[in-house]
């Protein structure tokens, strides 16, 4: 049986978001797939050496679950988000949910391939230091020279 | 059932139980069994998937004590 392949365009980088391309990929890879993770715009956010700043926000976002029902101009308060990403953080750990370093870590053990995007990595003034080791950068033809050949493809 | 190592997955949710399973299998020989333990319910359906796609033949799959407990052959 020829090695299946997914590529995956991880472009949001809050931490509900976040989790998807790096839970897929690890699994895809755990089974045995060859994967690539193309990252662009706030799917930068993946491939920071630092992924404590990645949050959550409960603003414009009615279906994320409260405690207690909360007003728009509650949620738009300062502090609101911080609040909410450490709950949510909290909450992760309590139910075993891995934290995104973690997966991280299992997809780079498990050689899924991360490719940050050129153009949004210079957009956004980001340097090559910003990001962890290993990483490729690239644009869309060398993404789309992968992403042509695989069984699964998904956009993030 | 007689099995050669376990990993018990319990308390950690969807892919850990997966993706530590096939961590686990890595130092293993074809033919050995592993036992893994998880309390994660999505880990029922994920074990026969997973064993299904990687050769790896599940032996069983049940409850005990409240939890899940596979049977997997290296393949």
């Amino acid at each position: 049986m020829p090695t299946k392949k997914m590529a995956i365009i991880a472009t949001k980088g809050t931490l509900d978001m976040a989790y998807p391309p790096l839970i897929l990929g690890s699994t895809a890879a755990a089974l045995g797939w060859d994967v690539q993770v193309f990252c662009t715009f706030y799917g930068l956010q993946l491939l920071r050496k630092d992924l404590s700043g990645i949050a959550i926000s409960p603003l414009a976002n009615p279906a994320m679950p409260m405690p207690v029902p909360m007003p728009v101009m509650v949620a738009a308060l300062p502090g609101m988000e911080a609040m909410a990403t450490s709950m949510m953080k909290a909450k992760m750990k309590k139910k075993g949910v891995a934290s995104l370093e973690e997966l991280r870590s299992l997809c780079i053990e498990s050689d899924v391939k991360f490719i940050a995007c050129q153009m949004t990595v210079d957009l956004f003034d980001f340097q090559r230091s910003d990001f962890i080791d290993g990483i490729e950068f690239g644009g869309a033809a060398m993404f789309m020279k992968f992403a042509g050949e695989t069984d699964v493809c998904l956009f993030i | 059932m007689d099995y050669d190592k376990e990993f018990d997955a319990s308390g950690l949710a969807c892919p850990l139980p997966i993706v530590k399973t096939k961590k686990s299998l890595a130092d293993m020989s074809a033919g050995q069994v592993l036992r893994v333990i998880a309390t994660d319910p999505g880990s029922v359906s994920d074990m026969a998937a997973f064993a299904a796609q990687t050769g790896n033949a599940r032996l069983s799959s049940g409850e005990e004590g409240g939890k899940y407990v596979f049977f997997l052959k290296k393949g």
